[in-house]
C-alpha cells in the first residue's frame, strides 16, 4: 500500500479500489464517517453557543474515568471504559460551570484548571495502572492521541445508534435548540424551556467528544467539533443548512483522514483526521462565496475603485483617470438615484455599494458590514 | 545533591514560573490560551529539530516560541477577520498545529527521544541524569538552571513591567492614553508564556504546563486583592503544590506530572472552598446573611 504514492491516476483508482475491498479499512472508516457526522452536527451548537472549548475541556476530563472504570472493573471493553470517561467528564463540566458561577474566576480559566487537573489525574491514574500485572498500556493510551484502528464492527454499530438517536434529538426540538443556540432569553421569555435544551445540548457534546475520544484522542477531540461547524457557517445562513452542510464535512474528514493514514506509512489517523478537517474549514474561510476572506478583498477592492471612480473630493494625489469612465459619469450625473434601481430613496447610497453585507440575523455573525464599507459608502454620499 | 532534592527543585521552581505566566493570562482571561500555545509549541521544537539536527541546540527553545506566537497572532487573525468567534479561533487552530506536529514526530523523528510520551508527560524522572558540567566539574542537574533561569526571567518581567502589565491588564484605555502599547506588551507577555512553556515541557511536559499556569493563578485569585499579592501567592501555591506533588509520586510511585498536576487541583479545590471572602462556604454564609437582614 506504501508504494502507491497517488502520483499516477490509475495506481490512485487502483489502490482505491484496495482499500475499499480491505474490511479493516472499511470498518474504521465507517467509523470514522459515523463520528465525524455527529460532531459536525453537535459541534454547529457548541461553536454558536460559544462552548467550542467545552469539547475540549470534556475530552481531556473524560481521562480519569477510562482509567478508573479500568481500575475498578479490570475491563478494557470500550463501553465499560466509555461509561468512565463519560462519569468523570461530566463532573468536570459540573465543577467547571459551579466554580464560575459561584466565584469571580472566569469560565474559561474555571475549565482550564478542571481539565488540566483532571488529565494529569488520569496520568497519574494510568502510571499506577501500567504497574499493575497484566495491564498493557496499550488499550488505555489509545485515549490519549486515539487510535482508529481499533474501532472493530461492535464500536461501529453502537455508534451508529447513537448518530441516529442524536439526529432524531436535533431533528424533532430543532427549533428549541435553535432559540437556545441564539437567543435563550427570548426562549425563556416565550415560556420554551431553553435550559433544559442547552443542558440537551451540553450532555449531547459531551457524548459526542466522549465517544469520538476512541477515534481521534482527547488532545484533538476538540477540532472534530469545531472545525465542519466553522467550516459550514461560511457557506450558508441557515441553521439547518450548516447543520447538514457540517455533518457533510465531518464524515468527509472521517473518511479522508483514516484513507490517508493508511495510505502512508507512519500517519496516525486521528491527527490526519483533523488536518483534513481543518483544511476544510480553512478552505471555506478562504475561498466561500460573498462572506470569505477572498471574497471581502474582491469587495474591497471593487469598492475603493467606486470611491476613486466618483472622485469624492478626492485629495491630490488621488486624482487621477479613474478606471471605469462610464460609473464616473453616471454617478456624477444622478448621484442620489442607485443605477440598479434596487433600494428605495431613502436608503443610503451605500447600500449598493456593498451587496452582500450580511443582513444575518443570527448573533454569530458579526461579520455584517466590514467598517470599510461604512467608511467608504459614508464618504461616497457625503461627495454626493 | 541528592537525585530525589534536584527533582524537587527543579518542580518547584518550575511550577513558580508557569504560576507567573499564569497569574499574567488569568486576569486578562485568557487562560485557555495557555492550554493552545503549550500544545502548539511542540511543532516549534519538531521544526527546530529537523533544522538543527539535535534536541540540544537554542533553536528549539526560539522555534517554539516563535510557533507559540504564529499560534497567538493566527487566532487573533481569525477573530479579526470576524468570521470566527474567539473561541472557535483557538480551537479551530491550535489542534491543527498539534496534529501536524503528532504526524512530523511519528513519521519522520519516531526513533529519536522526541516520542508524543515525554511530550505529554515529561521526564522529570529522569532529569537529574542530564548533567550541567563547567569546567569538567558537575555543578548539578542541567534542569536547575534552565528552570531557575526561566523563573528568573519570567520574574523579572512580571517585576519590571508591574505597572504596565496591570495598566493593560485592567485598564486598556488607560494605557493608550499613558502611551505604552497593550500590543508589544501583548505579544512580549505571550512571548514569555511560550518560553516558560517550552522550558518546562522538556522537564515536566505540557499538561503540567497548563496544570500550573491555571491551577495556582486561580487559587491566588480567589485568595489575593491585589495583583501583586496574587503574583506571591500563586508562586507560593505553585510551590506548596509541586512539593506535595512530587513527594506523593515518590510514595505512590506515579508519574511526577500526574501527581503534581493532581496536587495543584486539590490545593485550589481547598482554596474554592474555603478561601475567606470569595471561597463557595464564604459566599454562601454571605448569600444566607444577606437573606435573613432583608
Amino acid at each position: 500500500m506504501t508504494a502507491a504514492l497517488g502520483s499516477m491516476p490509475r495506481l490512485a483508482a487502483g489502490t482505491l479500489a484496495a482499500l475499499l475491498s480491505d474490511y479493516t479499512f472499511r470498518t474504521v472508516a465507517l467509523g470514522a464517517a459515523i463520528i465525524g457526522l455527529m460532531s459536525g452536527v453537535v459541534g454547529c451548537f457548541s461553536v454558536l453557543r460559544r462552548e467550542a472549548l467545552l469539547a475540549d475541556g470534556a475530552s481531556h476530563a473524560a481521562l480519569p474515568g477510562v482509567v478508573a472504570a479500568y481500575l475498578i472493573t479490570g475491563s478494557k471493553d470500550a463501553a465499560v471504559l466509555l461509561a468512565g470517561a463519560a462519569a468523570s467528564a461530566v463532573l468536570a463540566a459540573a465543577a467547571t460551570v459551579l466554580t464560575a458561577r459561584r466565584t469571580r474566576i472566569k469560565f474559561e480559566s474555571a475549565l482550564a484548571v478542571a481539565m488540566s487537573v483532571f488529565f494529569g489525574l488520569g496520568l497519574a491514574l494510568m502510571s499506577y495502572a501500567q504497574r499493575l500485572p497484566g495491564a498493557s498500556k496499550a488499550g488505555l493510551a489509545r485515549f490519549i492521541y486515539g487510535e482508529a484502528s481499533s474501532i472493530v464492527m461492535r464500536d461501529v454499530c453502537a455508534s451508529a445508534a447513537l448518530a441516529l438517536m442524536l439526529t432524531a434529538l436535533v431533528c424533532v426540538f430543532f427549533r428549541q435548540f435553535k432559540l437556545a443556540a441564539f437567543d435563550p432569553e427570548y426562549a425563556a421569555s416565550a415560556g420554551l424551556r431553553s435550559g433544559a435544551a442547552g443542558g440537551a445540548l451540553t450532555a449531547m457534546t459531551v457524548a459526542v467528544t466522549v465517544l469520538g475520544i476512541q477515534a481521534v484522542g482527547a488532545v484533538l477531540m476538540s477540532a472534530l467539533l469545531i472545525a465542519p461547524a466553522v467550516a459550514a457557517r461560511q457557506w450558508t445562513r441557515s441553521l439547518a443548512g450548516m447543520t447538514a452542510l457540517a455533518a457533510v464535512f465531518g464524515a468527509v474528514s472521517g473518511v479522508a483522514g483514516t484513507a490517508y493514514s493508511s495510505l502512508r506509512d507512519g500517519v496516525p489517523t486521528g491527527p490526519a483526521i483533523v488536518v483534513t478537517a481543518s483544511v476544510i474549514a480553512g478552505v471555506s474561510l478562504l475561498a466561500a462565496p460573498g462572506r470569505g476572506i477572498a471574497a471581502k478583498l474582491v469587495r474591497r477592492r471593487r469598492l475603493r475603485r467606486r470611491v476613486l471612480a466618483a472622485n469624492v473630493s478626492a485629495p491630490e494625489g488621488f486624482d487621477r483617470t479613474p478606471p471605469d469612465a462610464s460609473t464616473t459619469t453616471e454617478q456624477s450625473a444622478r448621484p442620489a438615484a442607485p443605477p440598479d434601481g434596487e433600494g428605495s430613496p431613502n436608503a443610503p447610497q451605500n447600500e449598493r455599494i456593498i451587496p452582500a453585507a450580511p443582513p444575518d440575523g443570527e448573533k454569530h455573525a458579526a461579520a455584517s458590514a466590514p467598517d470599510e464599507d461604512g467608511k467608504g459608502g459614508g464618504s461616497d454620499a457625503g461627495g454626493a | 545533591m541528592p537525585a530525589e532534592l534536584e527533582i524537587g527543585l527543579i518542580a518547584v521552581m518550575t511550577a513558580a514560573s508557569c504560576a507567573v505566566c499564569g497569574s499574567l493570562l488569568l486576569v486578562r482571561g485568557m487562560t485557555m490560551t495557555a492550554d493552545a500555545v503549550s500544545h502548539t509549541i511542540l511543532l516549534g521544537v519538531v521544526l527546530a529539530y529537523f533544522a538543527a539536527g539535535g534536541l540540544d541546540s537554542p533553536l528549539l527553545f526560539l522555534g517554539a516560541a516563535a510557533v507559540g506566537l504564529v499560534t497567538v497572532a493566527l487566532g487573533e487573525m481569525l477573530v479579526k477577520s470576524r468570521l470566527v468567534s474567539e473561541d472557535s479561533a483557538v480551537g479551530v487552530v491550535f489542534p491543527l498545529l498539534f496534529a501536524l506536529a503528532v504526524i512530523l514526530i511519528t513519521r519522520y523523528a519516531s526513533s529519536v527521544h522526541l516520542d508524543t510520551d515525554t511530550v505529554l508527560l515529561g521526564e522529570l524522572a529522569f532529569a537529574p541524569f542530564e548533567r550541567m558540567t563547567l569546567f569538567g566539574a558537575d555543578i548539578g542537574a542541567k534542569g536547575i538552571y534552565t528552570s531557575a533561569g526561566l523563573l528568573a526571567l519570567d520574574l523579572l518581567f512580571a517585576v519590571a513591567l508591574f505597572k504596565e502589565l496591570k495598566t493593560v491588564s485592567f485598564d486598556r484605555t488607560a494605557a493608550l492614553v499613558m502611551g505604552f502599547s497593550p500590543a508589544l506588551l501583548h505579544y512580549l507577555m505571550m512571548a514569555l508564556v511560550s518560553l516558560t512553556a517550552v522550558g518546562s515541557f522538556d522537564t515536566v511536559g505540557s499538561v503540567l504546563v497548563v496544570a500550573f499556569m491555571a491551577a495556582p493563578a486561580a487559587t491566588a485569585y480567589l485568595l489575593a486583592e491585589s495583583f501583586g499579592k496574587m503574583l506571591a501567592a500563586a508562586v507560593t501555591a505553585a510551590a506548596a503544590s509541586a512539593i506535595i506533588g512530587v513527594r506523593a509520586a515518590l510514595a505512590l510511585d506515579v508519574s511526577f506530572a500526574g501527581a503534581m498536576a493532581t496536587a495543584a487541583g486539590l490545593v485550589f479545590l481547598a482554596a474554592l472552598i474555603a478561601a475567606p471572602k470569595r471561597g463557595l462556604v464564604g459566599a454562601y454564609l454571605r448569600r444566607r446573611a444577606g437573606k435573613r437582614r432583608r
